[in-house]
């Protein structure tokens, strides 16, 4: 993950809001601490069919308060390994949001809620991490994306909190 | 400052914080379970395998502490592994404060936190579970965090954190019998929202907690996650102190916010005026009043979890339920060994089993939907738990009532959902 490129996939939207960590992976499976096997079941409460939709650097586009619940880390574990790259947001529930940045498993993007309308299921997007935008190639629209705090930005850029050294 | 900011500013050695700042802070306590165990154990081999990154020792072995409550008694042979890899990992690192099932006291790490004194006043607690919040109760910052982080803790002792606004809480007014403390918490979360305090702190205060019994001040921190909080918190005083005077000697130095502290928003409750609430499905923030349900078919009563089944909700339930008889499954586990046998000894147990109830040993069981009473499609079920979320429990088409002990005892007679009040008189 670095902040120097720009990244691209496509997206896959579940326009709700407070999309919990039992419906991102259930509790039976947290038990389970094989990633690969966890990404089977990702969505499971919403969309089972969701891992098989999902090619590598996409993105999940969904409402407020995304990942609310619990503090499994299977939930940005099982997401990243299906292939998902970055979550485009109004707001994130705080632990998932740190899971996903210190773990390094994907981006939590924080856009707001008219843009979170506009983008629609299948659109192809380009995220200019650098710069703060987003570029809809399918609708030839351009949005803003709120930027990382410096903190996070660097952890971020370091790929995961175990990466990033705080004395520097 | 706040308490949260005085603790925050003492633990990462600064003078002064605000809300907003980022700063990495210094631990006190850690907690791990048998779910984010053997996720700190994965995120390690991880490190060794990707970083070349050996641990062969962790910051600070007395100041971790592991509960076995998820999935204990072990619920298959995916679980008894994880419990094995536990016990491995608690002995490579000399972690010797290993809470283990059928082996003395055991019980949900929450309970734990504050039965067993695990954590005291003023100090900065993490631990790898989303409800680690309830510690706040007596005068900590306590939050939850994921693997990852609680890996990095036990490998530099310290974490980053921003700084969060407090909203205050005032309760005040004279507590009816039929109220308890999660009638509060539920109605605070139908008021500001499963995010109304997405990462901020909730600190409570008001004349009712001058006696609030700690184990419902519990509830209360315990539920802020439903609204999204950082971290709950509850000033220490002398009910803190009494209380943790008979669970340890350790010495601790408390934190009190100042007084012109500065709260992000201020909100004022009368209790005498709220009435036994409930959190519909599927969120607990989508509440009503008991009487408004009246009548709800159920098909499951379930007192348990660190939310509700402390020695003070057992109580609660075991006086309704008193020489009555439940009419629809009714599950009661106690959230720690000691509870059980407090419980026992108070001759509440017999309460429970004479009413025809299950009584379970602790465990988290089906508050997660893990293992024992899980729901089938369809099911109803009012519970003394924390969330209702689709599949929370059981099946994504099952559906979960949050109410009180009060409520569950009072609806586990009738097998409809019943205001307390009705069957106490």
């Amino acid at each position: 993950m670095s902040n120097s490129h720009n990244i691209r996939g496509k997206v896959h939207k579940y326009d709700t809001d407070n999309i919990d960590t039992d419906v991102i992976i259930p509790g039976p499976y947290l038990k389970i601490h094989d990633h690969k096997e966890l990404a089977k079941h990702a969505m499971e409460g919403i969309d089972p069919n969701f891992p098989q939709k999902v090619s590598p650097g996409d993105f999940l586009v969904a409402g407020n308060n995304f990942g609310c619940g619990s503090s499994r880390e299977h939930a940005p574990i099982a997401l990243s390994h299906t292939g998902i790259k970055a979550i485009l947001a109004q707001s994130f529930a705080r632990i998932f949001y740190r899971n996903a940045v210190d773990g390094g498993y994907l981006l939590p993007i924080e856009i707001d809620k008219s843009t979170v309308k506009k983008i629609s299921d299948g659109d192809e997007l380009e995220i200019d991490l650098a710069n703060n935008k987003i570029i809809n190639m399918t609708q030839n629209e351009r949005y803003v994306m709120k930027p990382f705090p410096d903190l996070i930005a660097k952890i971020v850029e370091a790929g995961g909190l175990i990466n990033y050294n705080p004395d520097h | 400052m706040t308490i949260t900011e005085k603790i925050l500013a003492r633990a990462s050695g600064k003078q002064k914080v605000s809300p907003g700042d980022v700063m990495f802070a210094n631990v006190d306590k850690v907690m791990l379970h048998d779910v984010s165990g053997p996720g700190v154990i994965k995120v390690f081999s991880e490190w060794e395998k990707k970083r070349g990154l050996k641990l062969n020792q962790i910051w600070d072995p007395d100041r971790v502490w592991v509960a076995e409550d998820h999935f204990v008694p072990s619920a298959d042979r995916i679980s008894a592994e994880n419990i094995t890899n536990l016990s491995n990992f608690t002995k490579q690192y000399g972690i010797s404060k290993h809470f283990k099932y059928g082996l003395g006291q055991y019980g949900i790490c929450h309970t734990l936190s504050h039965e067993e004194a695990m954590v005291l006043p003023g100090e900065v607690y993490v631990g790898g579970d989303s409800h680690t919040n309830t510690t706040g109760a007596l005068g900590a910052f306590a939050a939850g965090l994921g693997h990852t982080d609680i890996a990095y803790v036990l490998m530099k002792g310290k974490i980053w954190f921003k700084v969060p606004e407090t909203m205050l809480f005032k309760i005040d007014g004279i507590k009816p019998s039929h109220i308890m403390a999660k009638d509060i918490i539920l109605k605070i979360i139908g008021d500001i929202g499963t995010d109304g305090a997405n990462y901020k702190a909730m600190q409570f205060a008001g004349g009712v907690m001058k006696d609030l019994p700690m184990e419902e001040r519990i509830t209360l921190t315990n539920m802020t996650t439903e609204a999204g909080a950082k971290n709950g918190m509850i000033e220490p005083d002398g009910i803190t102190f009494d209380y943790l005077r008979e669970r340890t000697d350790a010495k601790y130095s408390p934190v009190y916010g100042d007084s012109d502290a500065h709260y992000s928003e201020e909100f004022t409750y009368e209790i005498d005026k709220l009435e036994p609430t409930i959190a519909k499905p599927f969120s607990p923030g989508n509440i009503s009043a008991a009487r408004e349900l009246q009548g709800t078919e159920l098909d499951k009563a379930y007192i348990g979890s660190c939310t509700g089944a402390k020695l003070e909700d057992l109580r609660a339930a075991a006086e309704i339920l008193k020489d009555k008889k439940v009419k629809i499954r009714t599950e009661v586990l106690p959230a720690a060994q000691s509870i059980y046998m407090k419980a026992l000894k108070e001759g509440l147990i017999n309460i429970f089993m004479q009413a025809g109830a299950l009584v379970g040993p602790p465990t988290c069981g089906a508050c997660c939907g893990a293992h024992m009473g899980v729901l089938g499609k369809d099911e109803v079920c009012i519970s003394t738990t924390n969330r209702n979320f689709p599949g929370r429990m059981g099946h994504v088409e099952s559906k979960t009532y949050l109410a009180s002990p009060i409520v569950v005892a009072a609806s586990a007679i009738t097998g409809k959902i019943t205001d307390p009040r009705d069957i106490i008189n």
